[in-house]
């Protein structure tokens, strides 16, 4: 009788599942997969050109893809965007876990820790856009604050022209990344060291475990989960990287030197070229890669218990009906 | 021995507190000069730059940087006003919806719903920029370049504030009141606005403070679409600091940015204990 009435009320009420939903099925729909596959399109056509609207497909389909895979300046902005990810990356995760490490010792607490979280954080915050014109302006030839800094304490002889040196270029805008996005890291990570079951601390405590060897053998290996977490999607926002390579250095830098994927996309379709057609070839090669990254996240983020049940359900089914078969035969 | 032991141990235990406070001071440093000098800067002549790029002292030229800065194309009252429109009217939208999307996987059943949130975990991560092509060439057809509609609509459909609102949901949220609710005759669509949203209140607090920043500080999707010098946004306006014309201006390109981190600054300082705590929320539970 229960079960019954239960079953009703939940299928009176499933129809507003369906209504609540369908606001963001709507915008979804048209906003987000009618663009990606409008994109798919266009990536195997002839569309070029300002205020032109038709298009044909191509004779080659992938004529498109074929070109930018070949285009020099396609493969340096790819090479470009993973070099200035990962010498961002590495230092990154390396302070952000020694600032977990302090952070989060239990015998000595570090005073100030509401504060310096605020101020390693704030650099987040800001408009990306205006950070990168901001560091353009610091790093200057030849009177920059940066410049002037280097020559009136005597690291460098004479001023140099940061903005104009390939690698000084890349290191910036790496630097800058990494300047931006640390604290946001070790926020994460500390939120991460937080959500651990204390027993475990308090267990290797009692074993005599150093501040070190708990970091190593305990914290570290119960953070497996969060931490390749955040290296996708740091690597997800890395490879999308636009505003600071775009506004530190004006489209690209010395000999493309600051060029990313994003910056040649944007300069393909939109700065002065109009090559829709092949923006659209390179759009969808990046989105394959971070499709793939994201179906890491995806993993980690299902639901734990509901997988965990589901498979324990497969296997009870298994086996009724393999008793069922032994129970015939 | 035991007492020597354990100042030797004191002792090792400062050094390392000494060294962990200066590494942490240099880092708060770090965060905070670029702003200083930017702050610093903008009341200095450009020839005063020029001359030393960095100093402490601000001086009085202020206002000649601000009638350098608004006599060429950067206009920070225009930037601002349409900035505060695209990023409040996306964040109400994606907010609002966004708890209903939430509210719809939470609370009923229906066949489609497993399949529905598989789908928003999927398209997370799936970041607006690589379908810009299709976007742009979208709005262009239907008229919708250098239309703020076109910034504040997509905001309905954000699948990680989805994301967000149920986790919140499933620790914040007890069926129990929705059924009494029920009871006393309540529709279900008033049951949301009316019960649900104030429960979740400091879960939309939070989301609406991080929407709201990125909405602001969004760079890629408004440059192309807005066209016309009437509709930039904030960080538009920024980006025209690279061009010519303000090219040896380093008084008034310093003013300029310290207009549009401005606004970011106070409502940071005012609600950073929020936003820090919302950032650690923000990480996947084990």
């Amino acid at each position: 009788m229960l079960q019954k009435s239960n079953k009703i009320r939940s299928v009176s009420y499933s129809k507003y599942g369906y209504l609540f939903s369908i606001p963001f099925i709507l915008a979804f729909l048209v906003f987000s997969l009618y663009p990606t596959l409008f994109t798919v399109i266009i990536g195997f056509t002839d569309f070029k050109g300002v205020a032109t609207t038709s298009f044909k497909f191509l004779e080659e389909p992938f004529a498109n893809f074929v070109s930018i895979i070949n285009n020099a300046t396609f493969q340096n902005s790819l090479v470009n965007t993973i070099i200035i990810w990962t010498i961002n990356f590495i230092p990154q995760l390396g302070l952000a876990l020694l600032l977990t490490a302090w952070f989060t010792r239990r015998k000595t607490k570090i005073r100030g820790q509401g504060a310096f979280k605020v101020l390693f954080y704030l650099p987040n915050i800001i408009t990306a856009a205006s950070i990168a014109v901001l560091f353009a302006a610091i790093t200057v030839y030849p009177i920059g604050p940066l410049n002037d800094i280097l020559v009136s304490t005597g690291i460098l002889k004479e001023p140099f022209y940061f903005q104009n040196d390939p690698w000084a270029a890349k290191l910036l805008v790496a630097f800058i990344q990494f300047w931006m996005w640390y604290g946001y890291t070790t926020i994460i990570l500390i939120a991460g060291v937080n959500g651990i079951n204390p027993d475990l601390f308090e267990a290797a405590e009692i074993d005599g475990a150093t501040p070190s060897q708990t970091f190593f053998r305990v914290t570290l290996p119960c953070m497996r989960t969060i931490l390749i977490f955040t290296l996708v999607t740091s690597l997800i926002g890395g490879l999308n990287m636009f505003d600071i390579p775009k506004l530190f250095i004006w489209n690209g830098g010395p000999a493309n030197a600051t060029m990313t994927t994003s910056v040649f996309i944007y300069a393909q379709a939109f700065s002065n070229k109009y090559l829709y057609n092949t923006a659209a070839a390179a759009s969808m090669i990046m989105f394959v890669i971070i499709a793939v990254l994201s179906a890491v996240i995806f993993v980690l983020m299902r639901d734990k218990y509901e997988v965990r049940a589901k498979r324990e359900l497969r296997r009870r089914k298994r086996e009724l009906r393999r008793a069922a078969k032994e129970a015939v035969a | 021995m035991k007492q020597k032991g354990k100042t030797k141990f004191q002792e090792r235990s400062l050094a390392g507190k000494i060294v962990i406070y200066t590494v942490c001071i240099i880092l708060a440093v770090l965060s905070l000069m670029p702003f200083v000098i930017m702050l610093v800067n903008s009341t200095r002549s450009t020839p005063e730059i020029q001359q030393h790029a960095i100093s402490f002292i601000p001086s009085s030229h202020l206002l000649d940087n601000w009638k350098v800065l608004t006599g060429k194309t950067f206009n920070p009252f225009t930037g601002f006003i349409n900035s505060v429109i695209i990023s409040t009217g996306a964040t109400i939208l994606a907010i609002y919806f966004s708890t209903l999307t939430a509210y719809a996987l939470f609370a009923y059943r229906w066949k489609l719903r497993q399949p529905f949130f598989t789908m928003i975990l999927a398209v997370m991560m799936i970041p607006t920029q690589v379908i810009s092509v299709g976007f742009y060439q979208f709005m262009y057809r239907i008229g919708m370049t250098n239309n703020f509609l076109a910034l504040i609509l997509p905001a309905i459909a954000a699948p990680m504030i989805v994301f967000f609102m149920r986790q919140y949901m499933l620790s914040a949220l007890n069926l129990d009141i929705v059924a009494s609710a029920r009871i006393d005759g309540a529709g279900e669509f008033r049951i949301f606005n009316g019960i649900v949203l104030p429960i979740m209140k400091p879960a939309m607090a939070t989301q609406a403070i991080f929407t709201y920043v990125t909405n602001w500080n969004s760079l890629f999707i408004p440059m192309i679409l807005l066209t016309k010098k009437e509709f930039y946004t904030m960080p538009i306006m920024v980006s025209l600091l690279k061009g010519d014309i303000y090219k040896t201006e380093y008084g008034a390109v310093y003013l300029a940015l310290s207009l549009s981190v401005l606004p970011l600054f106070i409502v940071y300082f005012v609600l950073s204990k929020y936003i820090i705590a919302g950032v650690a929320l923000g990480s996947i539970k084990e």
